[in-house]
């Protein structure tokens, strides 16, 4: 079978092909940003190959030269980009074998290849893929038939190739925000304080008192401030920013910052799963759990350029796709996606969709106003924690229903959150151009299975052998500007589910690790948590309630993806420490086992940092929270050592683990942090505050 | 007023035209054409743009260009290139210390200026040096671990 994103891009030199210089050009439609898929990637290319893995040249994402493959979302580049490039690589290697056999004679069979070189009953041949590239035309389509390489006999996968990018990230230039055009122009827009804020007026005199050489721009609510250096260019805002005058500002509640106040606003119903299990008389158990609005916190404030000349629109940009922004692009300029090249640069970690989609769109509606010189434009840290969407607040009230033998045998979770992909496909800038009207609401997104799919479904259900499940969610109208981060829904749903079967074992008198394996019968499943369980000396996990504690959390992510185990060991008083995190992690085929554990370990660290610290607050006309100070996040005396251990590196399948880990963590802590108080928190982020409520209430 | 001020970057003599009020890190990535101090928050807040003035480790986005008048600013390309790499930056790949890599360059400086003050820090010490820098990727430990190799093979002889 044809992998689905080879068949929509089926062109093979779209993928691969062979350059004079000796090297292999591969292509692949996912972005890099510092998760290491172009390494992967190539690793899974040149292994296909039997190319050297030094003669990878990955092609640099720019709409036209590589395939289309959406957007680099939810950790599935190594579980779609993977296969594709795979089966191309294996077509390509048919290809030029049956070529080679031509040549001299002999049955394909008989070839073998090594570093690019064909061998015949283990003697060279003096044939390569550079020497025959000129007679195998890759301008064609898969014929699904070439046979992909066991397992057995990958050599590059499952090797610590170091990654392609890290070196110019340690040299100076590697970014899109390093990149200077000549005749580049810096420009800042002044941003409505809320969609509706119409410009009432602009004392234009007094921002040219600031900045004598600026180019103010106005366009209904569309205000930018173009300079000929960045330091001109916020000294032009600044000024822009005391002389603005808006009418129709909202002022946001400051008490729609606690994930409760979700219950207090419209929403949509959506129910799934078992029918209602009516009147019982079985235990049944309740507790509710939160977590609030986050910020993605990308450590750079996103940035674009973009040039308008002769009706064709040129966008550099470091958001998630090149493709996506070129629709998004034409979309709001009316442009016909022909006329728009978007070319791809590296950027700081975004880890869904913060605000990088939209410097691009502001430069862009600026390039079109004056064509001929590129404009820059560079997001404040301010603009990125207040306009970038956040990740939504959820509230998640889990009941379950115990049998006789206190075995969970009916679960249900019930959600209240907003559309965790909301903001995609939409820029800030909008709302501030001539004729805007609210975009529809997208359309409800399918599952294969022709589910409904919704990104606070996603691990609502544990992974447990529990007879009948059901999930009710509340999908409700945003009151700020939410799109998705890191695992959507799944990480505040683990954190709730694997939070809670530790309550049900405490109610049972049971611990909490054998109460899981009882109702784990995945044989994949049982070995990661008993193997998590050694690293972390659960054995010897002590008395509760001793202001130390131990707690671990099981997960398969989306229910068929990795199966990931965390523990953590903590010390509580007045705030919670976190002395030791482990992790065993069982992602099937290992492309690259160094990049799998820094993925899994930055995912638990981002992850602890949201369980203790992290809130965005709500207030003034949208978020409150614009700095650092105002949004803590774990530092470097705050990291304990963390181990990881990979299973079943050999598997055939590899799954993605860049959002596996969040969840996991985030309940062992919870879990280790009950384990030490003798009391639980229910509610994110783990604060001093919360800490004092848990021992008041018990 | 733009004025003409002179300073010893990365080890050599430049000038340039900028108002003394402008922010010393809009002018080393502007007109100055280095990219190695990093935007990130503008407030001291984050570590993105850490340079080393006169040896000590200073945000440049919080200090006025007026100040370095003089002085000797060093930013990550003043530590070493991919033909020469400093042993930090030597470690640093070693180790893969790094996802998105947008903090690397600021951590590195905070580094050498640790390095140059404590050549066998612990990483308690380590950690407490680079506290201001954020990293939000969550490649702590990994970096912690790079800065205490570099600081080995320095202790041992590497040339810095
Ligand atoms: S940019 Fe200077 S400390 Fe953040
Ligand atoms: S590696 Fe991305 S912020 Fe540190």
């Amino acid at each position: 079978m044809i992998p689905a994103m080879l068949a929509a891009n089926p062109r093979l030199d779209r993928w691969v092909s062979f350059e004079p210089d000796g090297r292999v050009r591969i292509a692949f439609g996912r972005m890099e940003y510092g998760q290491g898929i172009a390494t992967a990637l190539a690793q899974i290319a040149a292994d296909e190959l039997d190319a050297p893995f030094a003669s990878l040249r990955v092609v640099p994402a720019a709409t036209g030269d590589i395939p289309d493959e959406g957007l680099t979302v939810g950790s599935m580049s190594i579980e779609f980009s993977g296969p594709a490039i795979r089966a191309a690589c294996a077509e390509v290697r048919a290809l030029f074998t049956a070529a080679a056999a031509g040549r001299l004679g002999c049955d394909a069979a008989e070839l073998d290849i090594r570093d690019g070189a064909f061998l015949k009953g283990g003697q060279p041949t003096g044939l390569d893929y550079w020497s025959l590239a000129g007679e195998v035309d890759l301008a064609r389509a898969p014929t699904g038939d070439a046979p992909l390489k066991t397992p057995d006999r990958l050599r590059v996968v499952g090797r610590n190739e170091p990654r392609l990018d890290l070196p110019a990230k340690l040299f100076g230039e590697a970014f899109l925000h390093d990149l200077s055009l000549p005749g580049l122009r810096h420009a800042r827009v002044l941003r409505q304080p809320s969609p509706q804020a119409r410009l009432v007026s602009l004392d234009e005199a007094a921002v040219r008192r600031a900045v004598g050489d600026v180019d103010i721009l106005i366009d209904h609510a569309f205000v930018a401030l173009i300079c000929a250096t960045e330091a001109e260019a916020a000294r032009a805002h600044a000024a822009a920013e005391r002389a603005a005058r808006w009418d129709g500002v909202r002022d946001m509640d400051p008490t729609l910052s606690e994930p409760a106040a979700l219950k207090t606003l419209p929403y949509e119903d959506f129910a799934a799963g078992a029918p209602s299990p009516g009147p019982s008389n079985r235990r049944r158990i309740t507790a509710t759990y939160t977590k609030p609005f986050l910020s993605h916190g990308s450590l750079g404030p996103s940035a674009g350029l973009a040039q308008f000349q002769d009706g064709k629109l040129t966008i550099w940009t470091h958001n998630q796709g090149v493709y996506p922004m070129r629709a998004l692009a034409a979309r709001i300029t009316g442009l016909e996606p022909q006329a728009i090249e978007v070319i791809h640069g590296q950027g700081p970690g975004c880890y869904g969709h913060n605000g990088a989609d939209d410097p691009p769109i502001d430069a862009a509606l600026i390039a079109i106003r004056r064509p001929g010189a590129p404009i820059r434009v560079q997001w404040r840290r301010e603009d990125e924690f207040g306009f970038a969407p956040v990740g939504t607040a959820m509230l998640m009230e889990l009941t379950a229903e115990l049998d006789a033998s206190d075995r969970l045998v009916d679960y249900t979770a019930e959600i209240w959150n907003t559309p965790h992909t909301g903001a995609r496909g939409t820029a800030v800038a909008e709302s501030a151009l001539p004729g805007y009207v609210t975009p529809p609401k997208p359309a409800q997104r399918l599952m294969p299975d022709g589910s409904r799919f919704s990104g606070g479904l996603l691990n609502a259900t544990p992974s447990y052998d529990i007879a009948a499940t059901r999930t009710l969610e509340h999908v409700i109208e945003t009151p700020i500007r939410s799109s998705s981060l890191r695992s959507l829904g799944g990480a505040a749903n683990t954190f709730a589910a694997e939070s809670f079967i530790d309550e049900l074992a405490e109610a049972v008198g049971q611990d909490p690790l054998a109460y899981r394996l009882a109702m784990l019968s995945d044989p994949r499943g049982r070995a990661v948590l008993t193997r998590l369980a050694a690293m972390c000396g659960w054995a010897d996990r002590g008395a509760a309630a001793t202001g130390r504690g131990l707690g671990l959390a099981y997960d398969r992510h989306r229910g068929r993806g990795a199966i990931v185990a965390c523990a953590a060991q903590v010390e509580v008083d007045t705030e919670v420490r976190l002395k030791r995190l482990w992790c065993a992690c069982d992602g099937g085929l290992i492309i690259n086992p160094d990049g799998a554990k820094n993925q899994l370990e930055g995912g638990m660290i981002m992850a602890a940092s949201w369980t203790l610290k992290e809130q965005v607050k709500l207030g003034g006309a949208g978020v409150a929270s614009v700095t650092w100070d105002d949004y803590p996040i774990l530092r470097f005396s705050e990291i304990p050592p963390v181990e990881i251990e990979l299973l079943n590196t050999r598997d055939t399948r590899a799954l993605g683990l860049g959002e596996v880990s969040q969840g996991p963590v985030m309940a062992a802590i919870g879990n280790a942090v009950a384990h030490a108080l003798g009391a639980r928190i229910r509610d994110l982020p783990m604060t001093r505050e919360k800490i004092v409520q848990a021992l008041l209430t018990g | 007023m733009q004025r003409k001020i002179e300073l010893i970057l990365n080890g050599h003599a430049v000038s340039v035209e900028a108002e003394a009020t402008d922010s010393l890190l809009d002018v080393l990535r502007g007109p100055l054409g280095v990219s190695g101090a990093r935007f990130g928050c503008g407030m001291a807040q984050c570590g993105s743009c850490a340079v080393l003035v006169d040896g000590e480790e200073k945000a440049a986005c919080a200090m006025e260009v007026g100040a370095v008048a003089g002085k000797a600013v060093m930013t990550s390309e003043g530590l070493g290139t991919p033909e020469r790499p400093h042993p930090l930056q030597a470690a640093f790949l070693e180790l893969q210390a790094g996802q998105c890599g947008y903090c690397l360059s600021g951590i590195l400086v905070g580094a050498k200026a640790l390095l140059d003050r404590n050549a066998d820090p612990n990483r308690a010490e380590i950690a407490q040096a680079l506290d201001w820098h954020l990293c939000r990727c969550g490649v702590h430990n990994r970096i912690l671990e790079a800065v205490a190799l570099a600081a080995r093979r320095m202790r041992e002889g590497a040339p810095a």
